[in-house]
């Protein structure tokens, strides 16, 4: 890290990164898989799941941040579902308004950010221990994190799989589309994918030495 | 921290106290988000389905909903629930207020997952003159050809769907047959290598109309203003 | 038109598996696949949750569609859907001990596997009866041990083979359920008859 170790209270540049790149939720930790491989058919479907995502990650942050002295140890983990269910209950209705077409090629998916891994563990690990400008932050990397894990995934697989890129054609006629990689095990195939890239990428930084760079 | 150092359980009061503020701050802004997007999201299902139902009646300027039940037909209102053995179906209206026709939707299990198509239905020729896609997960590049097919579309321009004489089931049953092979006005002729998703379609529409006509046609002039 | 209690199973089992066609319930899937003897408990714990959750949703959904707060939905889903998970968990450690030793750890961790949570919304979205709802939740429930089983059978067969150290872990488990989505896609078309 180029950034001087301030003190853990202080709001570093790596409280937003943190999500973005060293603890990314799609390619690092492995969190909220289920959204990610089953919206990512297309570039634009990945990309608004991810601002949904986003967007209840930070407001759920903030308000479990701003009530986090209020809360007793107890009904803690209650305090914060009802919390994240409202906010995604919001969404849902957000979404339904700006676009019926996103709504149902999102489908069941919306209503499933209440159980994405990513939320819930960012209000028990972070926004219930830290004050509401710090949560808001983390919670902007790790959603930003998610959002571009989702795109990565949902760009490969519809320029692989239909030859397309937000709905624009990329080849010419006489790509035929490897129409595996929308259907449901092109989705793994697409992850495991980019997961080997970065172990790949890994393993060749830690052969040449990789405190060089970095 | 300047609690006492020996553990303490907060008293339920205030865990109960907690819990109707944070539920009464949720309750709020759900309620807030209810109200404020409803008009919004009516005005877009209302877009949503004018734009399907002229698809298939090629025409239409206006859309208004109806469930037909074995008593009759009785128009409803947007999100009301179609009663008991009811079907729920759309008349379509051109821009003079004429009966332009009727689309109802067909499902029945394809490929992979059930298939839900929307069908317009011509009152004069009585017959079905064209098909929209609602919903389905059928495999890209081989089941998807029942919207992209220009000869699997082709039977939707005149699918004959005549009652009999006593107005209780069709006078011949829709029905799909091998690709090549079509002879009456009444049956479809499937695309070669997406056998299952065109009899799927056809299957759909058969049980739809054979349901949903009998209880119709007799009403058919309560329709027109 | 309404499927059959059978349709629904078959294909909530085989053709549209919840793990490896709907994507619901990776998590676990990927996190608890690695051996066969906690694979087969988690999956028989989750399918039990799944009923339970089932019948809680049918009847909450009847409740809200009664007094018209389909806005509350979600919400109530999920806090219902926990509470009931806690409930069954203290009954069944008061009244068969030898059942919750078996399946009692993993209780907490099904309550936000989505695959759950998942049953409970797609039945109220697809309108199922009570009876479609149970064949719905059990063959989900069948499909998601199924699924589990075989991914961890695979993993602990691959403990012994000879795998490149880049490939090891998250990328070949993926890859693995890749292919086994790839096979379950054969199921394809089971259950359209004629």
């Amino acid at each position: 890290m180029s950034l001087p170790n301030q003190a853990d209270q202080g709001i570093t540049f790596d409280t937003f990164m943190e999500g973005v790149w060293r603890q990314n939720p799609v390619f690092v930790m492995m969190l909220g898989m289920c959204p990610t491989l089953a919206v990512t058919v297309s570039a634009v479907n990945a990309l608004s799941m991810g601002v949904a995502t986003l967007f209840v990650l930070v407001s759920s942050s903030l308000l479990i941040s701003l009530i986090r002295n209020l809360v007793p140890k107890e009904v803690r983990i209650a305090t914060f579902i009802v919390i994240i269910a409202t906010f995604v209950t919001l969404t849902d209705y957000l979404i339904q308004a700006v676009s019926l077409t996103l709504y149902e090629a999102l489908g069941a998916f919306i209503q499933l950010i209440v159980v994405n891994c990513i939320i819930l563990g960012r209000a028990e690990a972070h926004a219930s221990k830290n004050p509401p400008l710090k949560a808001v932050i983390n919670a902007l990397g790790m959603g930003t994190g998610f959002t571009i894990g989702l795109f990565a995934l949902g760009a490969t697989r519809e320029i692989f799989g239909a030859g397309k890129l937000f709905g624009m054609t990329l080849f010419g006629d006489q790509f035929q589309p490897w129409v595996v990689m929308v259907l449901p095990p092109g989705g793994f195939f697409v992850l495991a994918a980019w997961l080997l890239l970065f172990s790949l990428l890994r393993s060749k930084s830690a052969t040449e030495g990789g405190h060089a760079h970095d | 921290m300047n609690q006492p150092s020996q553990i303490q359980t907060p008293s339920g009061g205030k865990m109960i106290a907690t819990m109707v503020l944070v539920a009464s701050i949720c309750g709020v802004l759900i309620v807030g988000a209810f109200e404020g997007t409803a008009g919004a999201i009516a005005e877009n299902k209302r877009i949503m389905l004018e734009r399907a139902v002229f698809k298939v009646l090629p025409g239409a300027a206006g859309v208004r909903e109806y469930a037909a039940t074995a008593a009759g037909i009785q128009p409803l209102a947007a999100g009301e629930a179609v009663p008991a053995r009811g079907v729920r179906f759309y008349a379509a209206y051109d821009a003079a207020g004429v009966l332009k026709g009727i689309a109802a939707e067909a499902g029945a299990k394809g490929y992979a997952d059930t298939v839900r198509v929307l069908y317009g239905y011509d009152t004069k020729c009585q017959c079905i003159i064209g098909i929209g896609v609602v919903s389905m997960r059928e495999t890209p590049g081989i089941g998807d050809k029942i919207i992209t097919d220009a000869a699997f579309l082709k039977n939707f321009e005149a699918l004959d769907v005549r009652l009999n004489s006593d107005l209780s089931a069709l006078t011949n049953a829709v029905r799909v047959v091998k690709h090549g092979t079509k002879m009456n006005a009444w049956e479809i002729d499937a695309i070669a290598g997406a056998t299952v998703t065109s009899k799927a379609v056809g299957r759909g529409i058969n049980d739809s109309a054979q349901k949903l006509l009998p209880m119709l046609v007799p009403h058919i002039a309560e329709l027109k203003p | 038109m309404t499927e059959s209690l059978s349709q629904i199973f078959i294909s909530t089992l085989l053709t549209n598996n919840f793990v490896l066609a709907m994507f619901l319930g990776l998590c676990p899937f990927l996190g608890v696949s690695g051996r066969l003897s906690t694979a087969f408990p988690m999956g028989v714990a989750t399918m039990f949750v799944m009923l339970v959750a089932s019948l809680c949703a049918y009847g909450l959904n009847m409740l809200l569609g009664y007094f018209h707060l389909e806005f509350l939905r979600l919400i109530s889903y999920i806090v219902v859907i926990a509470s009931c998970v806690q409930l069954v968990e203290m009954v069944m450690k008061k009244y068969s001990p030898a059942l919750f030793r078996a399946l009692g750890i993993y209780l907490p961790l099904i309550t936000t596997n989505c695959a759950v949570l998942g049953v409970a919304l797609f039945q109220t979205a697809r309108e199922y009866d009570f009876s479609q709802s149970m064949a719905f939740s059990f063959g989900g429930g069948a499909g998601f041990t199924l699924a589990l089983v075989l991914m961890a059978s695979l993993r602990e067969r691959l403990q012994l083979a000879n795998v490149p150290t880049l490939v090891q872990g998250t990328a070949l488990t993926l890859i693995l359920a890749g292919l086994l989505s790839l096979t379950f896609m054969g199921f394809a078309g089971l259950g359209s008859l004629e």
